[in-house]
C-alpha cells in the first residue's frame, strides 16, 4: 500500500517535470530579466521597464521581457540580466531608461554588449569576466536566496526548472517523522531572532494532541531597518510556500497562514500570484502530487503593529483581535491559533527547510559553525557603500561583511558601530568587528542575531541618539498590556529625550540603567524584554558619550541637533561652488564677501544637507559641538569681520530691496 | 468622495458579501477592504461591521484603533509617508519630515486645508538600502533630500503629470 503511494507520487512528479520542461520557451530569442522589486522600483525600474518595451517595439525585435525580483545588490538598482544568444547572460547595474534603450539597440540589435554598464557575466565563460569574481559574490553562499532575482516570482514553472519542489517531493515519499528527523539532523535554528531549534518545535507540534493543526509563516518583518522577508517574498515566494507545505506535512496540518506586513503591498501581490500558479501546477490544494495530502495556504495581511511579530500577538491578529501577546506557556505549538497546536516559523526558516529536504542534512551542516549551521541573511543599510541583501555562512565576521562585502564606509569616514537586530538588538563598537556572526557570539557581545537587520554607523552617528530612536520606536509600539513595558519604556524615553538635548545628571543615567534591567526582567513578551538592549549595549560600550551629553552639553559624534551648529570654514570654501546654497532647504546659506559661503545660524534648521553635499575635495562644512564653540572658529578666522551673519543678513536685505 | 449614505451602501452591498460566513477573523480584512475603497474608516461603517460579525462595537473599535494602518478621517489627495526606520533615521529622515512640515505648513498626521496633501510617518517601508526614503501615494522615492521635497510638491501641482 505504502509502496503504491510512493509510485503514484513518483509518477505525478515525473508528469509535472515533463509538463514544465515541455512548456519551456524557445532559447533562440533574447531575454531580458529586469528586477522590479520595491528597491528596484524606488530606483526607477518601472520607467526602465517602459523604456525596454518601447525600444523593443520600435526596433521590431522579438525579445522576451520578464520582471523578476531582487538579487540583493540594491545599491546598483535597477538591475537587468540580458541573455542574448551567442553571448553569456550579462548582469547590468544602474539600468536607467537611457541604458535600457542602448542595450536594446546596440546589444540586441547590433551585437555590442555595452560592457561599460555591465557588472559581469552571470556564468563562467571565456569572453567576459564573471560577477562571481567580485568579492561580494565570492563571499556569498546563497541557500535561502538561491533563486531570488533569477526567477519570475509569479510562475511556479521557473522555480521547478531550477530544482524547486524537489524538497516537497522527497518529503512526501517519507514518513512525517522522518521529515522531522531530517530537519533536526540538519540543526536548523529559527531565523526569526531567538534561534530556537526548528526540528524540536516541529516535533512538539506533531506530538501534541489536538486537531486541526495550523502552520503559520511569520512574515511580519517589523524591525525598521530589515528587509530580507520583503525581498524573499517579492523575488521567490515559492521557497517559503514549499517550506510551509513540507512543515504542514511533517506536523500533520492541512492549513497554513502566510502573515505579511501591511507595509509590503508588492510582497502580498507577488505571494498571491505565486500561490495561484502553484494551484495550477497541483502543488497547493487537494491531493498534492497524488499523495493524498491536502494543504491550503491563506494569505493574511498585517495592519501595522510591530508587536505582531511576536507569535501569540500574531495569532491574535489572525483571529481578528488586537495583536496583544499572552503569557507563555502554553506555547503556540500546544495552544496556538484558535487554541489549536500551531507551528509558527519565520519565512527564512521555512525556505531553509525546503532546501534541506532536497539536498540532505549533511549538505546543510557543512556550512556554518558547530552551534550555528547554515547561512544567515543580512540586510546591509546605513553608512555603507554597497547596501543590499547578503547571505553568508554563519561564522563570517562582521568585518568581512562590512568591508569585503559591503565595500566599507562611504566618504572615507570611520566605522563607529554596527547595529544588529534592530529595536531588540544592540550596537557593537568597531573594536568588536572581528566577532563572527552566529547566535552565540552575538549574544555574548550584547547583541542578538535578530531578524537580520544590520545598520552601519559611522563617526557622524551618535549612539545616544540611536538608542533614543529605538526606545521611541518600542515605546510607540508597546501594546500596553504589561506595566514594565508600557510605563518603563516611557520613562526611559523621557530620560533619553533629555539627554539628546544635553540635559540630565549622573543619577538620571543610573535610573535609566536600573529601569532598563527592570523592563528586561519584568516584561511579558519579547518586545519589552529586548527593548532595553539598544540602551544597555550602548551604555556598555559608549558610556563616555552619554556623559558628555549632560556634563558638557556636547555630542561627541556631533549628531544631536540641539547640541551642534554647522559652520563653513572660510579658508576651505571653494567660493566658486554653489552646491551648499542649492542643497539648503531654507535658504540659510548666502554668498558673502569674496564669494565665501556663510550660514545664517538663525535660519539654519541643522538638516545637514550642506554638510553632506559639500564636495569631498573641499570639505568646508564642519559641525561644532557644543554650539558655543562657533565663536572660537569665528574669532580664529583670518577673514574680515564683515563676514559675520549680521552683516550678511544686511546684505541679503539690501539685495531684496 | 462619496457621501455618507453611499459609503454605507458600498460597505453593506459590495464589501461585506465578500466575507462569508461572518466570522471574527474577517474583521481586519474587512477593515482593510473598506479603507482600500474609501481611503478611511467611517464611524457609521464600523457599526455595520460590528452588527455583521456579531461583535460588540467596542471590540471592533478596539481592534481598529490598535493597528496603525487604519485611519478615521479621509487623507489628502496626495498621501505623503515619511519613512522613519533605522536606516532612514541614520541618513536624515527627520530632516526630510521637517522639510515637508515646513513646506506644507502642517504637522505630522495632519492634512492641508485644501486637502491636497496629508503627512504621515511610517515605521519602515523596507527600502533601507535607498535611505532616506519617502512614499508619495504609491510611489517610493529613494535617496531623497530635504530640498527634493519642493520638487515633489511642484510636480504634483502640474495638471495630469502628478503621477
Amino acid at each position: 500500500m505504502k509502496r503504491n503511494i510512493a509510485i503514484r507520487i513518483q509518477e505525478a512528479w515525473e508528469h509535472l517535470q515533463n509538463r514544465v520542461q515541455g512548456g519551456e520557451e524557445r532559447k533562440d530569442i533574447p531575454e531580458i530579466r529586469l528586477g522590479t522589486a520595491t528597491c528596484g522600483r524606488a530606483s526607477g525600474a518601472l520607467e526602465t521597464l517602459a523604456a525596454f518595451r518601447e525600444e523593443i517595439s520600435r526596433n521590431s525585435l522579438q525579445v522576451r521581457l520578464l520582471e523578476v525580483g531582487c538579487v540583493g545588490h540594491c545599491y546598483a538598482e535597477p538591475i537587468a540580466v540580458v541573455a542574448n544568444p551567442g553571448f553569456p547572460p550579462i548582469l547590468y547595474g544602474s539600468v536607467t531608461p537611457g541604458v535600457a534603450r542602448r542595450l536594446v539597440r546596440d546589444f540586441l540589435g547590433a551585437g555590442d554588449p555595452c560592457l561599460e554598464f555591465a557588472l559581469g557575466a552571470v556564468e563562467e565563460n571565456e569572453k567576459i569576466p564573471s560577477i562571481f569574481e567580485l568579492p561580494r559574490f565570492r563571499m556569498e553562499k546563497k541557500i535561502i536566496l538561491e533563486h531570488a532575482g533569477w526567477i519570475d516570482p509569479a510562475r511556479g514553472e521557473e522555480y521547478l526548472l531550477r530544482g524547486g519542489y524537489r524538497g516537497l517531493f522527497q518529503a512526501l515519499g517519507m514518513d512525517p517523522r522522518e521529515v522531522i528527523r531530517a530537519v533536526k539532523a540538519a540543526g536548523i535554528r529559527g531565523l526569526g531572532g531567538a534561534g530556537f531549534p526548528a526540528g524540536e518545535k516541529w516535533e512538539t507540534c506533531r506530538a501534541f494532541p489536538g486537531k486541526p493543526k495550523y502552520v503559520v509563516g511569520n512574515g511580519d518583518e517589523g524591525d525598521p531597518g530589515a528587509f530580507m522577508d520583503r525581498a524573499l517574498l517579492e523575488s521567490d515566494p515559492f521557497s517559503v510556500l514549499e517550506g510551509m507545505t513540507i512543515a504542514g506535512y511533517a506536523v500533520g496540518s492541512r492549513r497554513g497562514f502566510l502573515y505579511v506586513r501591511a507595509e509590503y503591498p508588492l510582497a502580498v501581490e507577488r505571494a498571491r500570484a505565486a500561490m495561484e500558479s502553484l494551484r495550477g501546477l497541483g502543488l497547493l490544494g487537494k491531493d498534492i502530487l497524488n499523495s493524498g495530502f491536502d494543504f491550503e495556504i491563506e494569505l493574511v495581511r498585517g495592519a501595522g503593529a510591530f508587536v505582531c511579530g511576536e507569535s501569540t500577538a500574531l495569532q491574535a491578529s489572525i483571529e481578528g483581535k488586537r495583536g496583544m501577546p499572552r503569557v507563555r506557556p502554553p506555547h503556540s505549538v500546544e495552544r496556538g491559533l484558535w487554541g489549536k497546536p500551531t507551528l509558527l516559523n519565520n519565512l527564512k526558516t521555512l525556505a531553509v527547510a525546503a532546501r534541506v529536504l532536497d539536498q540532505g542534512s549533511p549538505w546543510f551542516r557543512s556550512f556554518g559553525t558547530p552551534r550555528s549551521k547554515g547561512t544567515v541573511v543580512f540586510s546591509l543599510a546605513g553608512k555603507i557603500q554597497n547596501t543590499g541583501l547578503i547571505e553568508v555562512p554563519m561564522g563570517t565576521t562582521l568585518r568581512e561583511l562590512v568591508f569585503a562585502s559591503g565595500g566599507g564606509v562611504p566618504k572615507k569616514k570611520t566605522l563607529k558601530a554596527i547595529q544588529i537586530g534592530g529595536p531588540s538588538g544592540g550596537c557593537l563598537p568597531a573594536s568588536l568587528a572581528d566577532t563572527p556572526v552566529d547566535f552565540d557570539s552575538l549574544n555574548a557581545a550584547g547583541s542578538i542575531m535578530g531578524s537580520g537587520g544590520m545598520v552601519i554607523l559611522d563617526e557622524d552617528d551618535c549612539v545616544v541618539r540611536t538608542a533614543r530612536f529605538f526606545l521611541d520606536f518600542t515605546q510607540k509600539e508597546s501594546c500596553g498590556k504589561c506595566t514594565p513595558c508600557r510605563i518603563g519604556t516611557y520613562q526611559m524615553l523621557k530620560i533619553l529625550n533629555n539627554l539628546v538635548l544635553g540635559k540630565g545628571s549622573d543619577s538620571e543615567l543610573k535610573l535609566l540603567e536600573d529601569l532598563a534591567f527592570e523592563v528586561q526582567e519584568g516584561s511579558l513578551c519579547g518586545l519589552g524584554q529586548t527593548a532595553p538592549n539598544p540602551v544597555l549595549s550602548t551604555l556598555r560600550y559608549f558610556r563616555d558619550e552619554y556623559e558628555a551629553h549632560y556634563r558638557e552639553g556636547r555630542c561627541p559624534a556631533r549628531a544631536c541637533r540641539d547640541l551642534i551648529a554647522y559652520y563653513i570654514l572660510p579658508e576651505k570654501c571653494s567660493r566658486a561652488c554653489e552646491v551648499c546654497v542649492g542643497a539648503c532647504p531654507v535658504e540659510a546659506i548666502a554668498t558673502g564677501a569674496k564669494g565665501i559661503k556663510v550660514i545664517d545660524q538663525n535660519k539654519c534648521v541643522k538638516c545637514g544637507s550642506c554638510y553632506g553635499d559639500c564636495p569631498p575635495e573641499f570639505q568646508a562644512v564642519i559641525k561644532v559641538s557644543p554650539p558655543a564653540k562657533l565663536r572660537e572658529y569665528e574669532a580664529k578666522s583670518s577673514f574680515p569681520r564683515k563676514l559675520t551673519n549680521d552683516d550678511l543678513r544686511l546684505t541679503n536685505e539690501n539685495e531684496k530691496k | 468622495m462619496l457621501n455618507p449614505e453611499e459609503e454605507i451602501r458600498l460597505i453593506r452591498e459590495e464589501i461585506l458579501p465578500g466575507f462569508q460566513p461572518p466570522e471574527p477573523r474577517f474583521l481586519i480584512p474587512i477593515l482593510q477592504e473598506i479603507q482600500a475603497r474609501l481611503r478611511y474608516l467611517p464611524l457609521a461603517g464600523l457599526r455595520i461591521v460590528s452588527d455583521y460579525l456579531g461583535m460588540s462595537a467596542a471590540a471592533v473599535w478596539g481592534t481598529a484603533t490598535f493597528y496603525s494602518q487604519f485611519r478615521f478621517a479621509p487623507p489628502g489627495q496626495n498621501q505623503v509617508k515619511i519613512c522613519l526606520g533605522t536606516a532612514c533615521h541614520i541618513k536624515g529622515g527627520e530632516a526630510i519630515l521637517e522639510s515637508w512640515e515646513r513646506e506644507l505648513k502642517i504637522k505630522i498626521d495632519e492634512t492641508t486645508p485644501d486637502r491636497a496633501f496629508s503627512l504621515e510617518r511610517v515605521a519602515c517601508v523596507g527600502c533601507c538600502a535607498l535611505a532616506p526614503v519617502m512614499a508619495v501615494n504609491d510611489l517610493i522615492v529613494g535617496k531623497s533630500s530635504p530640498i527634493s521635497v519642493k520638487g515633489v510638491i511642484l510636480k504634483s501641482q502640474i495638471p495630469n503629470k502628478s503621477q
